[in-house]
This record gives C-alpha cells, sequence and structure tokens, in this order.
C-alpha cells in the first residue's frame, strides 16, 4: 500500500515507521526538514520537505497513485483542507486527520473524511491510569492499550 | 432596506481586507460582525468601527454560538490563509445552516479546489483578479476571463473580447452556435455603450461580450466566439 503522511511530528514518524515495518510504500512530508528526525535511522520509506495542502507539493509527490493520505500535523485546519485535496482534487481512496477540536472533529467525520479526536481518547485513557489501584496496574492498563491497538 | 429586515453579515477576519469590508457594510448599514483573533487587533477595528467585534476563533463552533451565526445572511471568510477561511466557510454551513459562503483565496492554485465544496460559495481571489487585468491588458488575449461564479447552477459569468479574425466577427448573434446553457448578455462595443443584444445584433472586433457559461463549457464557447473562421478546401 503507498500512504502519505504529511507531518512527520512525533505522532506522524511513529505511524510512518509502523506502515514502513509492515512493509508498505511510505512517504513522509513535512515543511520543516527537522523534523524527520523523529524517524528511526533503519526507516527505508521517503521523506520530502513541503508544504501539504500546495497543491503543486501534492502533484510534485504523486499523490494521484497513493493509496491513503493521514494528515497529523498540529494544525487542525491544516489536516483537514489538506485531506480534503487528497480526497477531491487527487482521488485518494482513504484519507485521515487528526483533528483537536472535537466539535471540528465531529463535523468532518460526519461529512465523510475519516478523522480521530487524540483528546478525547487521551483523556479517556487517562483517566483510566489514574484510576487504576497502583503504579504496577497502570503500567498493565498501558501495555493492555497497545495490544489492544495491535490487534 | 426595513430595518428588520437588515442582512446581518459575518466577517471571519479583521485584518486589513475584514477591516475595510466591515467599514463599507456598516455604511451601507448592513448589520456586520467581525470576528478577530487578536485582541489588539480585534481592540484597533472597536475603536474604528464601534462595537462590531467579537474577540475570538472565526473556525471554532462555541465562537459562532456567540456571534449568533445561525441567524446570519452570510459569513466572508477574509484571513490570510485558505485553511482557516475554508474551515470558518464549513463550519458555518454545516453546523449554523449559514444561506451564503465567500472565501478569500491567497493561493489562486487552491480556487478550483474551493470550487468542489458545497460550504463555499463564492471564491474571491486577489491574485486572479489582477492576473485577469493583465490579461486583459495584453493586445493578443486568446483568455476568457471569469468574471463570476453563479453558484448552485453551476452557471459563471464570463468576458471574452472578439479577436478581429474570429469567425464571428460581422455575423448577428443568432448565427453564433452557443454550447448548451450559454448566453451573450451584453455587448460592449469599442465605443464603450453596453447594450444588451438582440438576435440580431452584429458582433464586431473588439467587442467585449460578458455571457453566462457552465464552467464546463467555457472551453467551447471561447471556440464559439474566438477561434477563426474552419478554412475551407474546394
Amino acid at each position: 500500500m503507498k500512504v502519505v503522511i504529511m507531518g512527520c511530528g512525533r505522532t506522524g514518524a511513529a505511524l510512518a515507521t509502523e506502515f514502513d515495518s509492515a512493509g508498505n510504500d511510505v512517504l513522509v512530508l513535512d515543511a520543516d526538514s527537522t523534523a524527520f528526525r523523529f524517524l528511526p535511522e533503519d526507516f527505508r520509506g521517503k521523506t520530502h520537505v513541503g508544504n501539504g495542502m500546495d497543491i503543486d507539493v501534492l502533484e510534485r509527490i504523486k499523490l494521484r497513485e497513493a493509496d491513503a493520505f493521514v494528515s497529523t500535523t498540529r494544525g487542525d485546519n491544516r489536516n483537514v483542507m489538506a485531506a480534503q485535496m487528497a480526497k477531491h482534487v487527487f482521488g485518494v481512496p482513504v484519507v485521515a486527520s487528526r483533528v483537536f477540536d472535537p466539535l471540528r472533529e465531529e463535523m468532518y467525520r460526519n461529512m465523510g473524511l475519516r478523522t480521530i479526536n487524540p483528546t478525547r481518547v487521551q483523556a479517556k485513557r487517562l483517566k483510566k491510569i489514574i484510576e487504576a489501584p497502583s503504579d504496577e496496574a497502570a503500567s498493565e492498563v498501558v501495555a493492555a492499550f497497545l495490544r489492544q491497538e495491535d490487534e | 432596506m426595513t430595518s428588520s429586515a437588515r442582512m446581518y453579515i459575518i466577517i471571519v477576519g479583521g485584518g486589513k481586507v475584514g477591516f475595510h469590508l466591515a467599514k463599507e457594510l456598516v455604511e451601507a448599514n448592513y448589520e456586520v460582525l467581525v470576528i478577530e483573533q487578536d485582541p489588539e487587533q480585534a481592540r484597533a477595528i472597536a475603536d474604528d468601527l464601534g462595537d462590531i467585534v467579537l474577540e475570538g476563533d472565526g473556525c471554532e463552533a462555541s465562537v459562532h454560538e456567540k456571534a449568533g451565526t445561525r441567524r446570519a445572511n452570510m459569513l466572508l471568510a477574509v484571513t490570510g490563509d485558505d485553511e482557516d477561511n475554508m474551515v470558518a466557510c464549513q463550519v458555518a454551513k454545516q453546523l449554523f445552516n449559514v444561506e451564503r459562503t465567500v472565501a478569500r483565496i491567497n493561493n489562486p492554485k487552491n480556487e478550483a479546489f474551493f470550487r468542489m465544496l458545497d460550504e463555499v460559495d463564492t471564491t474571491v481571489s486577489a491574485t486572479s483578479a489582477i492576473m485577469a487585468h493583465i490579461e486583459q491588458g495584453l493586445p493578443t488575449t486568446h483568455h476568457l476571463i471569469q468574471l463570476l461564479e453563479l453558484k448552485g447552477s453551476g452557471l459563471e459569468l464570463v468576458e471574452v473580447r472578439i479577436p478581429e479574425d474570429s469567425r464571428v466577427v460581422g455575423a448577428p448573434i443568432k448565427s453564433i452556435l452557443l454550447p448548451y446553457q450559454s448566453m451573450i448578455c451584453l455587448v460592449v462595443g469599442n465605443d464603450g455603450q453596453p447594450k444588451v443584444p438582440s438576435p440580431d445584433t452584429i458582433i464586431h472586433a473588439d467587442d467585449e461580450v460578458i455571457a453566462v457559461t457552465l464552467h464546463e463549457s467555457e472551453e467551447q464557447l471561447r471556440e464559439a466566439l474566438m477561434s477563426p473562421p474552419p478554412v475551407r478546401s474546394f
């Protein structure tokens, strides 16, 4: 699968690493070339310095050929704009975005984008960790979260 | 317009464009609210135009609750960032059912994309407008210039200057084969006099023709009005 990831922060880099290890063709896009430091040394995918909302940049990386586009920058608006461009202009079959504002996240989900609101998910998980009876139990809760995601 | 039927217009972004728009609209007696994120900028507008500013993020639903966006007739998103203008229009339409949205386009390459969005009714790009002027000023323009988009119908208003070697020079309008849903609305002769054309109006070289057409028929319309007569072989 060809996956384009916009935004090489911690989340973007972790996601790129996951897809890369699973044997996918990954391209990570970030406007800041120093952001790629988050990628592991054995990362086999491509990196590209550029703005993911710039149609010329998206043209250059041949976004049309991608199977999935994910936007994980810090800006909600940037994420949903790039995702809609990927969907409407470049016809990418799967687009996903991280959206921090819960109301905007819900709105875009209703409009047919695949969105996730990390704030809500994190708050729920943090609550579970705080409520764990001991530190050991709390780490077990975290490990369980990760196992659950791998299934 | 009576005061009860006054149009309520929300402007997102109180920069230079937003400020001058607000000023014009207030002078024209519209009910106006400017949503501006920067406290200093918000205060500066309030000092000048009075209590018509709401400090906040025009992309946030909670700010639009306060702004009373639900009863707004129009939302103009005119910040310097296209993504913010896009989201402001989408929030206004999707969550608050605003009748009409206008988005300022900073990067002219975003225009086609914005037109694909249901939540943006009209796009305005200063760069494209200036480009059109430059192209208009060139003696050998073979362009059709888009003036206004009539969204919903998919129609647009375009301008064409008739070249000297066009096949329609000297021909009456009724003889011109126009593409589907296209219509010539106005002809401005080189004397500068606009006239509403009749089927018998003769087209002259250098006439400015204002026409309505479908976006996808632009190229056919350009062909019909600007290309030279077909070469006949005997």
